[in-house]
């Protein structure tokens, strides 16, 4: 969500539609409370602050959300963060949107390092396989962590060539 | 030991322009596996052919061994093929009334061996990859992972330079899968360098540097680094 604020200041109901766009039916259970209650206690921490609209373009001032210095530190690092060999999708899929939206990462180079780092560690699990009894107990376990980095990797591979669809229209 | 620079392929012109294989640079240390993978019409056997001096680039350069390989005459490069190269594929390609140890050997015949060393050097390779007992069965009495162990015994006969290896493991279970990859990588533990096209991640991992394709071009490179995470780490159902 902070990360959504870094290009403007947002109201929370943009704030929401724009969750809901990203996440389609998987964001389905999100609702407007849950919008409220975490840009709340995201105040609270001292990530976001409230402003009241400059120059609404029609109607009456409304409060808009925007992000404060260390809220703004708090997105670089989350997108910076490794997602590690087992990643959430929803998350990894919202760090991409989060990126592209913000401008303060490119989601192809996201997917590139979670990409290799998927690889490595499935070299790793398919070397230790390897040495291993086929069929062993230990065969079937590994083969089932092989199995599980393969989708994941398959996925990220939609996600490469969307988002370099996406990135090469945006730059031309 | 292999090379590639600026390498293309492109089919048609105009509007109808197929690259094939766009503009890809590849560089394989003598003693290391690299992996190509991508999905089907990526480029990746193309980029293979191309690298094996069965088919020409359209423009760019192949090296073998320090020997530029791209603009050879044909028996030259017939020759290369036979001697310094081998193939390994999808499809085993074995000659199916010729003997498991007579398959091996032909490429030695060919090549200019005699029969008896051609015999020695098969032996050797069949016991190699587990085979000794089967020298004398023919392919239609071997099973899938046992003709493609067989057809990489005959791509080693002439103790090749490299090994060229198209979706090696395209048509067998998982545990032939398995009985392949520990032969490659006992190849690689010989220091034999080797090119592997795959669809197969969980293939392509096991090589010491990946690259991905997607429409000719390469769209990433990953080599591994020795060591890693404990495995215990990557075992974990939840995050």
């Amino acid at each position: 969500m902070l990360a959504l604020l870094v290009k403007e200041p947002s109201h929370g109901y943009d704030l929401r539609r724009r969750l809901s766009n990203a996440l389609g039916p998987v964001g389905e259970t999100l609702n407007a409370g849950q919008i409220y209650v975490t840009l709340t206690r995201l105040e609270r921490a001292g990530l976001v602050v409230q402003e009241r609209e400059d120059d609404p373009t029609r109607g009456p001032r409304r409060k808009v959300y925007a992000l404060t210095p260390p809220g703004r530190d708090r997105v670089v690092e989350w997108l910076a963060e490794s997602a590690g060999t087992k990643p959430d999708v929803a998350e990894f899929h919202l760090k991409l949107v989060a990126a592209a939206v913000s401008g303060l990462a490119d989601p192809r180079a996201l997917v590139a390092g979670q990409r290799q780092e998927l690889m490595r560690s499935l070299g790793q699990v398919q070397r230790a396989a390897l040495e291993q009894a086929p069929e062993s107990e230990p065969w079937v376990l590994l083969e089932g962590v092989a199995l599980r980095m393969q989708a994941d990797l398959r996925w990220l591979d939609v996600c490469e060539r969307v988002w370099s669809a996406r990135v090469g229209r945006a730059e031309r | 030991m292999v090379r590639a620079v600026g390498l293309s392929k492109v089919y048609g012109e105009d509007e109808s322009l197929v690259r094939a294989v766009d503009e890809v640079d590849l560089e394989v240390p003598a003693g290391q596996t690299l992996a190509v993978i991508g999905a089907s019409g990526c480029g990746k056997s193309t980029l293979l052919q191309l690298l094996g001096g069965l088919d020409r680039p359209s423009y760019g350069q192949v090296w073998l061994g320090g020997r530029r390989i791209d603009q050879v005459g044909e028996r030259a490069l017939a020759r290369l093929r036979r001697k310094a190269i081998g193939f390994v594929f999808q499809a085993y390609h074995l000659m199916d009334e010729l003997t498991a140890a007579e398959n091996v050997q032909l490429p030695a015949l060919l090549a200019g061996v005699s029969p008896r060393t051609a015999r020695r050097r098969a032996m050797e390779l069949l016991d190699r990859v587990g085979l000794g007992d089967r020298a004398r069965r023919l392919p239609a009495e071997l099973s899938g992972g046992q003709r493609q162990r067989v057809a990489v015994a005959r791509a080693l006969v002439n103790e090749p330079m490299v090994v060229f290896a198209d979706e090696p493991t395209g048509n067998l279970d998982s545990a032939a899968t398995h009985e392949i990859l520990r032969l490659f990588a006992d190849l690689r533990a010989r220091g034999q360098t080797l090119v592997l096209v795959t669809h197969d991640e969980r293939v392509a991992a096991t090589a010491d540097r990946v690259v991905s394709m997607r429409d000719g071009m390469v769209t990433s490179d990953t080599g591994h680094h020795p060591g890693g995470r404990p495995l215990g780490t990557l075992l974990s159902w939840e995050g």
